[in-house]
């Protein structure tokens, strides 16, 4: 082909690309060792990893002791061993772990509560599963009534259970739920009236979403708990858990607010005019139009926020409500248990029980978040 | 079915009857409307007056107050002089009378602005459901009903962000009319489109007019304009230059503003 003009006599029929450069081999040099620098990276990390997994296996499986009755069976001196995580300790304090002092033969109605907020949440975390309005409602607004009657009791036969007997994961888990349920409406609220053209309301808005945010949630729940009672009239007298959940979901609200803001200014000025010109007015405006698309936005924003909440409950520890690390934390004060693994063995616990809580809340909003995005690619 | 069309509307020669028109003789009525974005002074003096079926087409040029001026007649922008009346209502700060404006005035905007997260037929069902209390099932015989008429009917179930510009925009024109509105606005319609698309969308809005829709058109496009103005008004610096029937208009310019503005456009 030297000559400055060229026809083409046969058209190439595809072929297969060359074995060297698909499989797993091919993948493994081009990905993992294409060059010296990408194959130092590939072996330290490696390395890295390694260091990290092996000691957790040894610690969590290999090492790890798995019957006994006391502290004694988790002694080096008795197993003549190294000695990694003590399961036993778990699974004697399990009940503390999960419930706190929640009366032992009233157990039946947290698991309740679990599995009708379980049977509640997972269809409405399906796409394709029918009547959503019904199911929406049900767990939005029906559900945390009938949570509440359930765990407190003193209705309907049920014996009262005090909420300082709660803790453990129950009050991890009302917490946080709580705080999302009531965090989310707050913070659509505080978003609109902070974007409001009606000046005062502006800066009600202002104000109260940067005391809120300008003030660490310790000092929260000390004022919710120690202070508020001197502000309120003596009639007043709230429950401790119900004082913290207000203090959580005010605190919360605040962050969630500036968040949903950030969707609401990502939303062009012609889908209001649109809106508007409809004839819908200020509320339909957001509800169909406006928040739709400004909460798709910061699903991440918010999911974000919702792990944080998660994990910063533990906060609650230092007003004495017990929640799940609170009850490991006593849980190692107990002499029977006193080894020098047990420390380990019940945060490593913790550990995975946040770990998959959180890794399934992100994993759901990413795959939430990746649905919305090809059904209405903009 | 519909109380509001008049028996002998003169401009109404399609015996189509799912095109609304005011019952007044006088659609949009301005009078000496003036609006400042602060210190600049967008609408000097306004004055016009729009007849029943009539289609008033609006050029200039950029900058020259033409969309704020349309954009007034459905309170989308307010204005700090002057009254506005629509259909025998005066716009004033009164929230029912804008509600009561907006719902019988349609708008068409030059980026479309469907609600990306709603179906083709739920961008046309909102409005008729959630402003006019419409049942579902009538709202959606409407919206096919008119999406039938902007001839898209096979996309009722598609998503704004998989048609072509032209399709939305016939998709947003739609929109509006399931509102049975009696006046419709058209904001540069075509300005946003690929060429190939303009033609579908201005085919869509001659046939509205032969039907006698009462319509006020910002648009560069003069074919459609000679088509099926019934007046022209040519605005520059935020006042009105000249208003005339479009063969004069085009013609015989008066204004020597018009003439500039007609030979810079007009090849």
């Amino acid at each position: 082909m030297t000559s400055a003009t060229f026809v083409r006599q046969q058209l190439i029929a595809p072929s297969n690309p060359p074995a060297s450069s698909v499989g797993t081999p091919a993948w493994l040099r081009q990905k993992l060792f294409g060059s010296a620098l990408n194959a130092a990276a590939t072996v330290i990390s490696a390395l890295i990893l390694a260091a990290l997994i092996w000691p957790t296996v040894r610690f969590m499986f290999i090492d790890a002791v798995w019957d006994g009755s006391s502290r004694v069976d988790c002694l080096e001196e008795t197993v003549k061993r190294p000695v990694g995580a003590c399961w036993p300790f778990i699974a004697a304090k399990f009940a503390q772990f999960m419930y706190g002092f929640y009366p032992a033969d009233q157990v039946w109605r947290v698991n309740l509560t679990y599995v009708v907020g379980l049977v509640l949440l997972v269809p409405l975390l399906i796409p394709r599963a029918p009547w959503k309005t019904l199911n929406a409602v049900l767990f939005f607004g029906v559900f945390p009534v009938a949570a509440f009657y359930l765990l407190v009791g003193g209705r309907f036969g049920l014996p009262h259970v005090e909420t300082r007997q709660w803790g453990g994961l129950l009050v991890t888990l009302v917490i946080t739920f709580a705080g999302i349920i009531g965090s989310v409406p707050l913070g659509i609220l505080l978003a609109l009236g902070r974007r409001s053209s009606l000046p005062l309301l502006r800066w009600f808005c202002v104000v109260f979403i940067e005391f809120w945010r300008g003030v660490p949630l310790i000092t929260v729940l000390f004022f919710a708990t120690y202070m508020l009672p001197f502000f309120l009239p003596e009639s007043w007298k709230l429950d401790p858990l119900a004082r913290v959940l207000i203090g959580v979901i005010l605190f919360a609200g605040a962050y969630m607010s500036e968040v949903i803001r950030g969707g609401l200014q990502a939303i062009p000025r012609g889908q209001f005019e649109a809106a508007r010109a409809l004839g819908l007015g200020y509320w339909k405006m957001m509800a169909f139009v406006v928040l739709p698309q400004a909460l798709k936005i910061v699903i991440p924003g918010m999911v974000n926020s919702f792990i944080a909440l998660f994990k910063d409950t533990t906060l609650v520890l230092i007003v004495a409500i017990f929640d799940l690390l609170g009850q490991l934390r006593a849980a190692f004060a107990d002499p029977n248990w006193a080894t020098p693994v047990t420390v380990l063995t019940g945060f490593a616990f913790a550990g995975v029980i946040y770990f998959i809580i959180s890794f399934v809340i992100s994993r759901y909003a990413l795959y939430v978040e990746r649905r919305l995005s090809t059904g209405v690619a903009h | 079915m519909d109380n509001d069309a008049p028996k002998a509307d003169p401009t109404a020669a399609a015996p189509a009857r799912d095109i609304r028109t005011t019952r007044n003789p006088i659609a949009v009525d301005m009078t000496g409307v003036n609006k400042w974005f602060g210190p600049f002074h967008v609408l000097r003096d306004i004055n016009l007056q729009v007849k029943r079926g009539e289609r008033i087409v609006i050029c200039g040029p950029s900058g020259g107050g033409k969309s704020t001026l349309l954009r007034c007649v459905n309170r989308i922008e307010d204005w700090q002089q002057g009254r506005v009346v629509v259909d025998g209502v005066e716009l004033t700060e009164d929230l029912k009378s804008i509600d009561e404006v907006r719902r019988e005035v349609g708008m068409v905007f030059q980026q479309f602005n469907l609600f990306p997260h709603l179906s083709v037929l739920d961008n046309c069902t909102l409005a008729p459901m959630w402003v006019r209390g419409m049942p579902r099932k009538d709202a959606e015989t409407i919206a096919h009903h008119y999406l039938e008429r902007v001839r898209i009917p096979e996309q009722a179930k598609k998503y704004p962000a998989q048609l072509s510009g032209g399709q939305q925009q016939r998709v947003a024109i739609a929109r509006a009319l399931c509102m049975q509105p009696k006046i419709m606005l058209f904001d540069e319609p075509t300005s946003a489109l690929d060429p190939e698309m303009v033609k579908e969308v201005l085919d869509t809005m001659v046939a509205l007019a032969i039907d006698g829709m009462t319509m006020m058109v910002v648009t560069h496009e003069m074919g459609f304009a000679r088509q099926v103005a019934t007046r022209m008004v040519l605005m520059a610096e935020g006042q009105i230059i000249e208003v005339n029937e479009p063969v004069p208009f085009f013609t015989n310019p008066r204004h020597e503003r018009t003439k500039a503005f007609l030979s810079q456009i007009l090849h």
